[in-house]
């Protein structure tokens, strides 16, 4: 049994898959953030839906994102100590690539597209993909204008910069149960469970002591 | 019976911490610290605190483990500092901890990292006496609890309405040139210069601000005494005696927190002090705690220097007691509160 989780929209979304990659158990907040809090009674939910304990989990599959840094980092500091008490593997997808499985397999792209998250700050994270959902492109954030696209672009940054992405496809956040078919039908690249952060902590040097006098 | 076994987690500020308690009895206390990433900055960059939390957690718990010989499935109970803190930093120990709990099976209690800070003496003391006043320093903290019940019952009598006190070490220690963290700099220069040599302000003590903030401290205008008074100096061309300013400073703070810890004291007729954070490491403020504490008829109880600083200990302590005192578990759906009032002792 396959935990999947991924914290890294204001949505939270948490999924059990057996081994065949069907989801047995899948859920969602219905409260936007607040991942430290909704996070841990999903993961309950999906094991009391699914009737299983969570000694059944035996693998645990992770968003590392880009997406903003502390519900990231919620996902994260849940799936790597789940695995190390559980002792079994925790594997990294990169929250882009779920939202890219979902838009071909729902029939929703056809061709190459571009997938485009929220990055706040008036940007967006974004990577490009094949027809078939790969990933050809490295994640990255960029302002919506250096990146704009005619094509179609998966996920809320499309409708967040309509002016950049006319071509808006859903669907608009990464849903657990996609992140957690990409790993169990290898369709995604498997990563360590380490953040994609993209951008560098806001930290400047303080400069000399002002005069107070 | 055992007692029971209690992790706890602490990941408030820019230490992570897991401990593991038995009872009263200290069977693990890892700490991984954040603080010479901030030191470029001066003070604590939560981005970087949080991202360090994340890196250090799952090893730090792993070390708990290690160090106590024991498996992660024969702890009894979880506890997690919950607030006050930064809140990215917070949500990070909350979510590993929440992991643990539903992985184990296991209750899990979202606690107060003040109240923490009283606890962990009981690892080194032995059972806490109730009432008890507790005074807490650190860089992040600086308050007076009248503590009744450890896992219910805390009353904030005064706080800073400024900068906390490590915060005041800190800001003084970079006018003077001296490294981040500036407590244990200002402490070994003051070894070697005079108390008296220069009268700063204690803030908070005319009679004026007595009647509206007796048990409040203030360290700002300290602060801006004693860059003026570097300032006058450099501009007249003299030298700064550096021993002399960080003794005088030092004088000042210490002076201003055992006054109105022993004030407050005798005036809610509890005879009993705890002085803990990471202040509370001061040789002075130790010093002339004890003093006048006995000269009061104060018991004084200080935990040792790397009990007094943020830790995992001081959470499994507050964990323990709680557990042993039959206090409901926290819902799984706790939040991590920045803010977390004193009075809120488990969520
Ligand atoms: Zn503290």
């Amino acid at each position: 049994m396959l935990l999947a989780l991924d914290t890294a929209s204001p949505q939270v979304t948490v999924a059990l898959l057996d081994d065949a990659g069907t989801v047995v158990a899948e859920r969602r907040t219905d409260h936007l953030m607040k991942h430290a809090e909704q996070l841990a009674p999903l993961i309950a939910g999906v094991l009391t839906d699914a009737g299983v304990q969570q000694f059944d989990v035996t693998a645990v599959a992770v968003g590392v994102g880009p997406g903003p840094f502390t519900g990231l980092r919620v996902g994260l500091a849940t799936a790597r100590t789940f695995a190390m008490v559980l002792e079994i593997p925790v594997y990294g997808v990169c929250s882009l690539d779920a939202l890219a499985l979902e838009a071909v397999d729902s029939g929703a792209v056809e061709g190459p597209f571009v997938v485009a998250t929220d990055a706040r700050r008036k940007e967006v994270y974004w990577a490009a993909y094949d027809d078939r959902g790969r990933r050809v492109s490295e994640p990255a954030v960029d302002r919506p204008a250096d990146v704009a696209s005619d094509g179609p672009v998966v996920g809320e940054g499309a409708q967040l910069f309509p002016d950049h992405f006319p071509h808006a496809v859903e669907p608009l956040r990464p849903s657990a149960g996609w992140l957690g078919r990409a790993v169990v039908e290898e369709r995604a690249e498997l990563l360590d469970p380490d953040p994609l952060y993209l951008r560098r902590p806001d930290a400047v040097a303080p400069s000399r002591p002002k005069a107070v006098s | 019976m055992n007692q029971p076994l209690v992790l706890g987690i602490e990941s408030s500020c820019d230490e992570t911490g897991v401990g593991i308690v038995r009872g009263h009895t200290l069977l693990a206390d890892a700490v991984a610290s954040s603080m010479e990433q901030h030191a470029p900055f001066g003070g604590v960059v939560p981005e970087i605190a949080s991202r360090a939390h994340l890196e250090a957690i799952v090893p730090m718990i792993e070390s708990a483990c290690s160090q106590a010989s024991v498996k992660l499935a024969d702890v009894d109970a979880i506890a997690v500092t919950a607030g006050p803190g930064l809140a990215g930093a917070l949500m990070v120990g909350v979510g590993a901890a929440k992991a643990l709990a539903l992985a184990l099976g296991k209750p899990i209690y979202g606690v107060n990292h003040l109240a923490g800070h009283v606890a962990v003496d009981q690892l080194e003391h032995g059972a806490l006496p109730e009432p008890c006043l507790a005074l807490l320093v650190s860089g992040g903290h600086s308050n007076l609890l009248q503590v009744n019940d450890i896992t219910g019952d805390i009353v904030s009598l005064g706080n800073t309405i400024d900068d906390a006190a490590g915060e005041a070490y800190d800001k003084v220690a970079r006018l003077l040139g001296l490294p981040y963290p500036g407590g244990p700099h200002i402490d070994r220069e003051a070894a070697s210069g005079s108390s008296v040599a220069i009268d700063f302000p204690r803030g908070l003590t005319s009679r004026k601000d007595l009647d509206r903030h007796r048990f409040d401290f203030s360290f700002s205008g300290l602060k801006t005494a004693v860059a003026r008074w570097v300032e006058a100096r450099h501009r007249a061309g003299e030298p700064v005696p550096v021993a002399d300013v960080c003794a005088s400073f030092q004088e000042a703070v210490v002076d201003v927190l055992t006054r109105k810890a022993i004030d407050a004291a005798l005036t809610h007729g509890i005879h009993d002090l705890v002085i803990s954070g990471g202040v509370a490491a001061n040789s002075r403020l130790r010093a002339l705690a004890e003093e006048r504490a006995t000269a009061a008829g104060v018991r004084l109880r200080v935990p040792r220097r790397n009990l007094c600083t943020d830790n995992g200990a001081m959470i499994a302590a507050l964990g323990s007691e709680v557990v042993a005192r039959g206090r409901e578990p926290s819902a799984l759906d706790f939040p991590a509160d920045s803010s977390q009032p004193v009075g809120t002792v488990v969520v």
